[in-house]
């Protein structure tokens, strides 16, 4: 970090308090995410929400080892020693319909652990929700930074192209898309995935990050940096950016949740994610299948997915009032 | 207005032909076609029929015929997957049924979304406002394809009160869960919605002088307040129409109804091209104008915006 | 009760205000009386809590988070805060009428100004809508809107600022309330716009006879204008007197300070003197006189005990341990 930009998040915290004189700038900067996490911590259901999305995430990724370890099979072991005993067990049921440990979600047609294939499919649907999230950012960070910085008629057309993308039936698109280039391997499809979900969802970003640069172009410490002869792009990206991190953070955080839920959609309609990798969309789309007979197929995974855009969701709402209560109204 | 209108109106036409360009494009830079797969043909039939869809014509000559037939005739072509059936026809056929759902979800996530948020907002900070607010939480977070299931598990499979699936026609106890699945997500953000604006619009100055002119808190509420805390409610049609299109998908899907979700999910898994095409057309036909109405709406009802 | 005749009298008044950062006593033991046909200048800086006394007569104040903790506001002997609200409704915009301070958003910017004038008599008048319409247009004219009938179905966003308090006023007074309370009507407005809408106020009040409430951080808005003047400070009443004995011998450091801050035309050029520091912080008062931080004549005991309310003559005092010694020099 160079001493320049050392700078500028302290001078924006300034121009927002008027006292700043009297404590030490770098103590207010430093503050002021300190009291966001105040006041995050002080809101219920964020807290709620931030523990949750960290129990499915650790879950998730350690889940499907423990299980193996303890209990010897993996998501995909299906007990074949005994074909009559292949069929949906209930859960907390083993195969003679005692009461077992094995399977506290039951098991799938195949006899494959639900509690495995569920928590493995969050490993999919979490991964598929962060990297496309990760991919609108950069898409729509640099977008909207741009055409707020640059401005004028390259602004103006910019954004008229923003509205026109808002107005189309985006998923429509991409299904035609995921439909049309379906990859021959898993693999192929989720990055296929990302791309799709990635580039379709980056157009609200785009918004929030240009109205953030077209406030804060004008101010002190990018005047300054301007004047002691930074680049543009050195500007834009070094600068000014780093202080639209608030709501940039906020909007990611809820930009998540939604890709997960087009993510399931996706895959709940057969275009996402593809056999033998399995997301919480595709394992409801399986359980829908049996829903009259084996319904712990689709509560499972459906009531895990919902639990964490829930929490996911309330926590996005509480970093938004924690960083900006002015954000409130959307 | 009128100047406006006309304006929007010329930018629609051109992003219509666009998404349709990108969609053929798409559709052709794809490997492989409709014949490819399963339905391998012996290759002189399929050589003939590829001749009489103009198949075996130069890209450029296929996207002109294409295009100039859409652009003159609104001719989207004959379905490869539902022979001797027009892509015109099987819209018209399966319009009516997804515009039910997607109309009767829409208006009663209207009512009820309104109806709560408007409460949640007056009674801030009450009981009555976190729970309605966790469940409109809730209903976002529910994926449409868990919450379908799951209510017909217990409306129809277990209670035996309604039917599961089936379209029975327009009215019909047949709609009710598909109705109630695909609503409910509107209902959420709409009563997030109309709570936010509601609360931004109740701190206002000018409510303050409704109050200190003697009105009571209903008149406040109905004359002043309502319109100006319904305005976020009104920019979300706009969206929300493009989101009811994917959640018919799903719900048609689920209840097996033929609407146009169907028949698009269908045309897609088959490489149905003029389908495809004409579906994606439809749509985005549909969901531009709708744009427009609603920013013509929220012209109409915000007099600042009008006299601009 | 009021045995005097006053038309408002209030005792002590207490409004709290629940906040992240703890309770904050916006208006802490505050009384005053106000005759029929006087104006009271009410004059403070920014969180002085003379906007919040004002609209916890009327109880406007929300709640949560405001409260109103205790007092008696009595409006011709009868005590409103005791009333149920549709009896305070009857009184609001009937008996007493509020402007405030910013034109540009008090007014509702979705309904023609007719018809939010109208609303007022049509409420409380019983007026039919065309008896509203025409009673609409003619407080128009009265507070000089020029061609008031083509523009009584205007939207607010077509007025300028000075216009949209001329409406304020008219729908203020088109009931013609006992009381008007005017909370910084001008503030908002420019320099040349601020006289008129004054002397606007000013006649409107010669004519009718109506009492007024003028709240005002700018003392030379009440040097014209009132009767009477409250100077508040922290949720307290710093000083009270006639107008024209307060700017001749106030008698608490505070308003001195205040006054040497109203810019003099006469004056030779020179630096304008402003009282150092900021207001304190009402969450977190210190025991003491609140102003002791800002004050020049501050002694140990500013610091330790709480000034007393000091009668300097029957009709003034002054909330100050030296106002013997500010007032007799």
């Amino acid at each position: 970090m160079e001493p320049e930009n050392k700078i500028s998040p302290e001078m924006a915290v300034a121009e927002a308090d008027v006292r700043s004189e009297e404590s030490g700038e770098v103590v207010r900067g430093t503050s002021l995410w300190r009291d966001a996490w105040r006041r995050l911590l002080k809101n219920k259901l964020a807290v709620f929400g931030l523990v949750v999305v960290a129990i499915v995430t650790i879950a998730s990724i350690i889940g499907p080892t423990v299980i193996k370890s303890a209990f010897g099979f993996t998501p995909d072991y299906i007990p074949t020693n005994d074909v009559r005993l292949i069929r949906s067990f209930p859960p907390f049921t083993g195969p003679n319909g005692e009461f077992s440990w094995a399977h506290p979600m039951g098991t799938d047609n195949a006899g494959r652990d639900q509690l495995a294939r569920v928590l493995q499919g969050g490993q999919i649907s979490l991964f598929v929700g962060i990297i496309s999230t990760l991919v609108s950012l950069i898409i729509g960070v640099s977008y909207g930074a741009i055409a707020g910085y640059v401005g004028g008629r390259v602004d103006n057309v910019m954004m008229r192209v923003v509205d026109v993308l808002y107005s189309l039936p985006y998923v429509i698109v991409v299904i035609v898309l995921l439909s049309m280039f379906r990859s021959q391997t898993p693999r192929g499809q989720l990055t296929l995935l990302f791309i799709a979900l990635g580039s379709v969802s980056w157009l609200t970003m785009a918004r929030i990050v240009r109205g953030q640069v077209l406030s804060l172009k004008n101010q002190e410490f990018v005047l300054a940096a301007r004047a002691t002869g930074v680049s543009g792009p050195r500007i834009v990206f070094r600068h000014i950016v780093p202080n639209t991190l608030g709501p940039v953070i906020v909007y990611a955080t809820l930009t998540i949740p939604q890709i997960m839920l087009t993510e399931a959609f996706l895959s709940f309609l057969g275009f996402g994610v593809q056999a033998p990798l399995a997301s919480w969309g595709s394992l409801a789309a399986d359980g829908v299948q049996n829903i009259a007979i084996f319904p712990w197929q689709l509560i499972f995974p459906g009531v895990t997915m919902a639990l964490t855009l829930f929490s996911l969701n309330f926590l996005g709402d509480g970093l938004r009032d924690a960083l900006d209560p002015q954000m409130r109204t959307t | 207005m009128f100047r406006f209108i006309i304006r929007r109106l010329l930018i629609t036409i051109p992003t219509i032909l666009v998404v349709i360009s990108i969609t053929w494009v798409l559709i052709k830079l794809a490997p492989g076609n409709f014949y490819s797969g399963e339905k391998r043909l012996p290759a002189a039939i399929e050589k003939s029929i590829r001749e009489k869809y103009g198949l075996d014509k130069p890209w450029y000559q296929q996207y002109g015929k294409t295009m100039w037939n859409i652009v003159r005739h609104l001719d989207f072509g004959t379905s490869l997957r539902f022979e001797g059936q027009s892509v015109n026809t099987i819209i018209r056929r399966s319009l009516p049924v997804s515009a039910a759902i997607g109309i009767l979800a829409y208006l009663l996530a209207l009512i009820v979304g309104v109806t709560i948020g408007s409460i949640a907002a007056l009674k801030q900070n009450s009981r009555w406002d976190y729970t309605s607010m966790a469940l409109a939480m809730l209903g976002i977070s529910v994926p449409n394809f868990v919450l379908g299931p799951i209510l017909v598990l217990i409306f129809s499979l277990s209670l035996y009160w309604l039917p599961p699936s089936r379209w029975g026609g327009f009215p019909s106890r047949n709609l009710i869960l598909p109705v109630l699945t695909l609503s409910a997500i509107y209902m959420a953000y709409i009563a997030r919605l109309t709570r936010a604006g509601m609360l931004e619009v109740l701190r206002s100055d000018y409510i303050r002088t409704a109050r200190a002119k003697g009105l009571s808190e209903k008149d406040v509420l109905i004359k002043h307040a309502l319109r100006g805390g319904l305005m976020p409610v009104i920019s979300y049609t706009g969206p929300a129409l493009a989101f009811l299109l994917t959640g018919t998908v799903v719900v048609e899907r689920i209840f097996a109804l033929p609407g146009l979700g169907n028949y698009f999910i269908q045309a897609s898994l088959n490489r149905d091209e003029p389908l495809i095409i004409g579906i994606v057309a439809f749509i985005s036909i549909t969901l531009l104008f709708m744009n427009l109405l609603v920013d013509i709406a929220y012209a109409y009802l915000d007099p600042r915006v009008r006299y601009h | 009760m009021s045995a005097n005749g006053a038309l408002l009298e209030v005792r002590n008044l207490r409004t709290y205000f629940d906040t992240e950062d703890g309770v904050v006593k916006a208006v802490d033991d505050v009384s005053f009386q106000l005759q029929r046909g006087e104006t009271l200048g009410i004059v403070g800086e920014s969180g002085s809590g003379k906007s919040v006394t004002n609209l916890s007569i009327i109880r406007l104040v929300q709640e949560p988070p405001g409260k109103i903790v205790s007092g008696e506001v009595l409006f011709k002997g009868e005590d409103i805060l005791l009333l149920r609200p549709a009896a305070v409704r009857r009184i609001r915009g009937r008996r007493i009428a509020m402007i405030f301070q910013d034109p540009m958003t008090s007014l509702n910017p979705f309904m023609k100004i007719s018809r939010q004038l109208m609303e007022m008599t049509q409420l409380h008048l019983g007026h039919t809508k065309g008896q509203a319409y025409e009673h609409a247009i003619r407080m128009l004219e009265t507070v000089g809107i020029p061609d008031a009938r083509t523009r009584a179905d205007s939207y607010p966003h077509e007025f300028s600022g000075g216009m949209r308090q001329r409406v304020m006023i008219a729908m203020a007074l088109s009931c013609e309330p006992e009381l008007l309370i005017a909370d910084e009507p001008t503030t908002a407005l420019d320099v040349t716009i601020q006289a008129q809408i004054l002397e606007l106020i000013k006649k409107l009040k010669q004519e009718t006879g109506t009492s007024v409430i003028l709240i005002t951080h700018d003392l030379g808005v009440v040097a014209g204008m009132t009767d009477h003047v409250l100077v508040m400070y922290a949720g307290k009443i710093f000083e009270q007197a006639k107008t024209t004995e307060l700017f001749a011998r106030p008698g608490n450091p505070y308003t001195k300070g205040l006054l040497r801050s109203v810019p003099d035309p006469t004056a030779e050029q020179g630096k304008l003197y402003q009282i150092p520091g900021l207001p304190p912080d009402v969450a977190h008062l210190k025991p003491g006189c609140p102003f002791a931080e800002r004050c020049d004549r501050v002694e140990e005991i500013c610091r330790r005990e709480f000034p007393p309310f000091v009668e300097l003559t029957t009709d003034h005092h002054s909330l100050c341990h030296f106002a013997h010694e500010v007032y007799g020099g």
